[in-house]
């Protein structure tokens, strides 16, 4: 029993290590996804994010700076593809791709000349984002440090729950989320009752960067201390299909993000323990995802309109 | 009926003016990043231009470009097909180390016998990583991009646990599989590499990239095949109501478009790597793919040639060091021909002002458009 | 009748010498309007005649190249349409504009929602849509989603959408195109109640029947350019014809009296459900026989859609025969059915009929593309293909000419129909099915359609149309056979066919004698 709180204790740590970055970004693909615009950038707005939270915090010291100032880079490209998407119609999938090449080409290009050709970046204990409610429980017990395993974790973990809440609110309590929706479903539709498409989807797009900065930031100033160019490899393209997993609601996707974490966590709990092949551990994430899809989840209903440009005649 | 074509009109109607602009305006912005980074344009371009100009160089460029042109040419095949393989990385891992398994555990056969058999286990294994999608697609409606995704990783780390399977692991230290048998290699002979000058990987697979791309341009435009798969991709229910097999025809879409990326994998480890490493993350051929046949215009022979152009400016880029660039500019510049590709739609819709009597904002299509109802 | 309510003295819309380009092409071309209040006013015309086009300026959608829009007797400039609703106009599509999966009430307060702080109030806005919609009489279920509700219902949301928005100037276009005889005169009446409130209506379209039933005044456009508004009492139904087609037309087809040969197609007791998986085909019997047009008349969504579906093996059956010349083709694939004498004209030709990027040469070869000439050994012989194309193309008169190798996506929806009736035809097969085949055409492109199916008629073809066109069915069909409810619930001869009757039975009623 005590061994068991403890992995498990273990595996829901490791769990609320992996689940952040990627539901940020899932959340950002909500955005976009839902209001009509493609966005396969998001591993390119994650790199930027990450890298610029970690320089912004290792310059000004401040992680909660560097954290938002990386959801702002993130943000630059979005509204980068936003403008060659939604103003000029270009391709979707075309111009998120470019996304994917441009982010991490200039922030590790801009990295090598800030940092002297090295492009790692570390940062200082107290230059990452703080952890809350640590030494709050008594780790001798083995209740407390379940607890502590748990509970004790960074602000941004914490965030990130509270994001879902709010983006939930977002989308199908206000004003904003009903017209974002139907901006995904009936752009025509929406210009006819005085909605402004290109406008909304200018904005999701934009807050869609945000969240994948945000997602990136995460990655490098929560858990793990350092930018690399292999920071984010392949996390953007996850909260994607934890997207389509949540069939494009931001509750699904928190399911489908927590779905990943957790087997990631298991991951780590069963490389240490079982002595299986560790490769084989690490497939299981992707195995498993396959495996809920086919056995619970089946078809997702893509938004009517998404991935085709809506352009306004003159 | 057809007007005089104006100067505007043959810039706005010719896709091939739009790419060698976008090539254009991307070496210009990446001279703008040289440039605030307070390098030398000259310098650095002239770098890239002379590294990859000489006989040798171009050797190199070649054989780079080799697994580009094949996952360029998979993910074209896929997206004339109206499907996004975004999965051409794990069928190229999987083709990999398919011709690595054969290379290695029937390496005593002859050339003649075992490059066919690595060329068609490769194929063979990546189009059942297709299929496999594609089922999934068929059987339970799983949205293909997500499941290829997976499939990515689901390769990446099945290569990774193969390549430590004693039969075929490295008997030294190394954290690789055993090189493949010479047998296997499609290396040049060691005398004509150094009678011609080329580089020491030198090899013939270019030229399978070369038949590979002809194949794919005959299916795709010239035979009854291709115009099933291309009625299915442009409108599955037209299609369907003309009494093509909908189902069996994406799978055998996904079918081609993974051999083609899987051998790819083989071309790359028979020319190149000789052998597999366990790698902590996917190296990127597939996704470069996307780029290759993006900057191609999702046709074979512009595939083959942005493959080939990737692989220079890859090759290139590695020597940018050498001048004080970073060779991330590489990065920079094809990100920015690609989005500047995304935006040459605008020049087309001028033209649709111009000569179409409705314009018709919907007129405008995405590569990826009509899958998923 | 009518114009009791109209105020002579208050015009509510100018619109004056309005022209819109587009590129070379001039759309409309010093156009002239003028609605007052509490008056239908009808714009009639072709298709492609302009209509939608001055429509959408005055809704804001597009901006005039000149011209000058006057709403209540004062100038106004509308950049969008939220100008246009400010100004007290709204419009209903002939393609509704209502987002499927939102359900009635989030769609009509879609863009004026009522909020509190920051989040919506969905208790007031269902409570202002009921009262809404009891003060203007028109039934909706405010929390049903649109998807699940009829075309006419759909309508309704529409009008409230506009309503909502405090319109006192109505636009609708082509308001009719969907629904029954019944529903048609519902509408009329709820237009007459609304000028009785003060509301102006304007109403898109190329019925002239309508015209007739319901509007004062009429405004006739052709090829962009203003022809002549109308009181249309004074002018009868012919004469609106001619001044919108420009020449004069004749509405009745010419078809030689025929006996009928054997059964071609035969169906027995089908059943099969739709796409929610409710069952919709409820044991329906049919047959259609050599040299005759058996015509399905119904209301939109009592089964035909499916039935056809079956009968060419895009959906499945539950159970049922289907014989096509003997053999049973029931939930065999489309190919089976082709094989065996089955050729159609779908209903939706941009879905089903054709692949809009791929040429016309190769649209033509749709089910043929495995045969020789036009290929041998899987490869394609591209000079076969292109004589094939050219020789259609100027047989079926498609235009342009010389448009082997243009995409079917660039042609008009007219000559888009052309390339389907020129494969069907050509594929040469006994049965031919034709669905809602002149939908959003002209009425030259009309006659044309309904001239080659009489000719395959004549030529002892089975023929099977499906038409939400009611005028369309009795003037073609020789038996008509009403569909209620997922079954043929009455076949009368064509010739003895009439509306009210019909309009009846397609409702499930029952007709006396």
């Amino acid at each position: 029993m005590t061994s068991f709180m403890n992995e498990f204790g273990i595996i829901l740590y490791a769990t609320l290590i992996y689940t952040p970055p990627l539901l940020y970004a899932a959340l950002g693909s909500c955005f976009s996804e839902v209001s009509g615009v493609v966005n396969i950038g998001i591993e390119g707005m994650m790199t930027a994010g990450a890298f610029t939270g970690t320089v912004v915090a290792y310059f000004t010291g401040s992680p909660y700076l560097g954290f938002i100032c990386g959801g702002m880079a993130g943000m630059l490209f979005g509204a980068i593809h936003a403008f060659a998407t939604v103003n000029l119609g270009a391709d979707q999938t075309i111009s998120g791709t470019a996304i994917n090449m441009l982010g991490p080409g200039i922030v590790i290009m801009i990295a090598r000349v800030l940092f002297n050709s090295t492009d790692t970046i570390p940062l200082t204990p107290d230059q990452k984002i703080p952890t809350l409610f640590k030494g709050v429980f008594d780790t001798s017990t083995v209740f407390g440090r379940f607890m502590d395993n748990v509970f004790a974790t960074y602000a941004s973990t914490y965030l990130v729950f509270v994001m879902v809440i709010v983006v939930w609110f977002v989308f199908y309590k206000t004003r904003f989320g009903l017209r974002l929706r139907a901006c995904g479903e009936h752009p025509q539709a929406c210009e006819t009752l005085g909605i402004n498409v290109i406008a909304t989807r200018f904005a999701c797009v934009c807050i869609s960067g945000f969240l994948s900065g945000l997602g990136g930031a995460c990655v490098t100033m929560a858990t793990s201390n350092q930018f690399r160019p292999i920071s984010i490899v392949g996390q953007g393209f996850i909260a994607i299909a934890a997207v389509l997993f949540g069939k494009f609601r931001p509750q699904g996707a928190l399911l489908g993000c927590l779905l990943f974490g957790f087997c990631s966590g298991l991951k780590v709990v069963l490389g240490g323990s079982s002595g299986v092949n560790v490769h084989l551990i690490s497939m299981i994430p992707y195995v498993v995802t396959v495996i809920v899809l086919v056995l619970f989840v089946g078809k997702s209903r893509v938004p009517a309109a998404n991935g085709k440009p809506y352009l306004k005649s003159k | 009926m057809d007007k005089k074509k104006n100067v505007f009109t043959i810039i706005a109607e010719t896709r091939i003016i739009h790419i060698l602009l976008s090539i254009l305006l991307g070496f210009a912005v990446g001279a703008f990043f040289l440039l605030i980074m307070g390098l030398d344009v000259g310098a650095a371009y002239g770098r890239l231009i002379s590294s990859v100009t000489s006989v040798k160089g171009f050797s190199y460029v070649v054989v780079y470009s080799i697994p580009y042109i094949m996952t360029g040419l998979s993910v074209a095949f896929s997206f004339r097909t109206g499907i996004f393989n975004i999965g051409s990385e794990g069928q190229f891992v999987m083709g990999s180390m398919a011709a690595a398994c054969i290379g290695i555990l029937l390496g005593q056969l002859p050339s003649a016998i075992l490059i066919p058999l690595c060329f068609l286990g490769a194929m063979v294994v990546g189009a059942v990583w297709g299929i496999i999608v594609g089922f999934l697609k068929n059987k339970w409606g799983i949205n293909e991009v997500l499941s290829m995704i997976m499939f990515n990783w689901i390769a990446f780390y099945l290569s990774n646990f193969i390549a430590g399977i004693p039969a075929i692991h490295s008997d030294g230290t190394a954290e690789a599989t055993k090189n493949i048998s010479e047998n296997a290699s499609t290396l040049l002979s060691k005398e004509l590499i150094a009678d011609l000058g080329l580089c020491p990987t030198a090899n013939w697979g270019i030229l399978v990239a070369l038949l590979m791309t002809i194949i794919a341009w005959l299916i795709i435009d010239k035979t009854t095949l291709g115009y099933r798969l291309k009625a299915v991709g442009f409108n599955k229910t037209a299609a369907e109501y003309g009494g093509i097999n909908v189902s069996r025809s994406i799978l055998t879409a996904l079918a081609i478009s993974g051999a083609l990326a899987g051998l790819g994998g083989a071309l790359q480890l028979m020319g190149m790597g000789s052998r597999i490493s366990v790698f902590s993350s996917q190296e990127g051929y597939g996704f470069a793919g996307i780029v290759v046949a993006l900057m191609g215009c999702s046709n074979p022979f512009g595939a083959f040639f942005a493959g080939i152009f990737y692989g220079a400016l890859i090759y290139g880029g590695s020597k940018l060091n050498l001048v004080g660039a970073p060779t991330q500019l590489i990065n920079v510049i094809v990100g920015t021909v690609v989005l500047f590709i995304a935006i040459s739609v605008i020049f087309q819709r001028l033209k649709y002002v111009h000569i179409n009597k409705k314009p018709k904002a919907a007129a405008v299509q995405s590569v990826k458009e009509g899958d998923d109802k | 009748m009518a114009k009791e309510y109209i105020d002579m003295n208050t015009p509510v819309i100018e619109m004056r010498d309005i022209v819109k380009k587009f590129g070379d092409f001039t759309a409309n071309d010093g156009i002239n309007l003028t609605v007052h209040k509490g008056e239908i006013h009808a714009i009639l015309g072709e298709n492609g005649a302009g209509k939608s086009t001055l429509m959408n300026q005055l809704y804001g959608l597009l901006k005039p190249t000149s011209g000058q829009i006057l709403v209540n007797g004062k100038p106004i400039e509308m950049n969008n349409p939220r100008d246009a609703i400010a100004a007290g106009i709204g419009m209903v599509h002939q393609h509704f504009m209502l987002i499927q999966p939102f359900t009635v009430t989030e769609n009509i307060v879609l863009g004026t929602e009522p909020t509190k702080g920051v989040a919506l109030d969905m208790v007031t806005a269902r409570k202002n849509v009921e009262e809404i919609s009891q003060r203007y009489g028109l039934a909706i279920d405010p929390d049903a989603r649109i998807e699940d509700i009829s075309v006419g219902m759909q309508q309704r949301v529409e009008i409230l959408k506009a309503l909502y928005r405090g319109a006192d100037i109505l636009i609708l276009d082509e308001p009719t195109s969907s629904l029954t005889p019944q529903e048609i005169e519902e509408l009329i009446v709820i237009m007459r109640s609304l000028t009785k409130d003060g509301k102006s209506i304007i109403i898109i379209t190329h019925k002239l029947k309508e015209i007739k039933a319901a509007a004062d005044f009429c405004t006739i456009i052709r090829q962009g350019k203003y022809i002549d508004t109308v009181d249309v009492e004074k002018v009868s139904e012919n004469e609106l014809a001619s001044m919108m087609v420009g020449r004069n037309v004749t509405f009745t087809v010419d078809k030689p009296e025929q006996e009928p040969g054997e059964v071609v197609l035969d169906v027995k007791d089908l059943h099969c459900n739709d796409y929610r998986d409710v069952e919709i085909v409820k044991g329906l019997n049919l047959q259609v026989r050599r040299g005759e047009i058996v015509g399905i008349a119904g209301i939109d969504g009592n089964g035909q859609t499916e039935l056809v579906e079956v009968i060419t093996g895009l959906r499945k059956g539950t159970s049922g025969q289907i014989f096509v010349n003997g053999a049973d083709v029931f939930n065999k694939p489309p190919r089976f059915g082709f094989d065996h004498g089955v050729s159609s004209i779908p209903a939706d030709r941009q879905k089903h009929g054709l692949i809009l990027d791929f040429s016309i040469e190769d649209n033509l070869i749709l089910q043929n593309y495995e045969e020789q000439p036009y290929s041998k050994n899987h490869f394609f012989n591209r000079n076969a293909i292109f004589e094939h194309a050219t020789e259609s193309i100027e047989s079926y008169d498609i235009r342009p000419q010389h448009s082997e190798r243009r995409t079917a996506g660039t042609l008009s929806g007219g000559n888009q129909q052309k390339v389907i009736i020129a494969r069907e035809v050509q594929n040469d097969k006994d049965l031919l099915i034709a669905v809602n085949p002149t939908r959003g055409l002209d009425v030259g492109a009309i006659e044309y359609v309904h001239k080659y199916i009489v000719e395959q008629r004549n030529k002892g073809k089975a023929v099977l149309l499906v038409s939400f066109e009611l005028d369309e069915i009795m003037s073609l069909s020789d038996i008509i056979d009403v569909i209620f409810d997922g079954k043929i619930v009455a076949s009368v001869p064509g010739k003895d066919a009439n509306e009210n009757d019909l309009g009846l039975l397609m409702a499930g009623g029952k007709v006396n004698g």
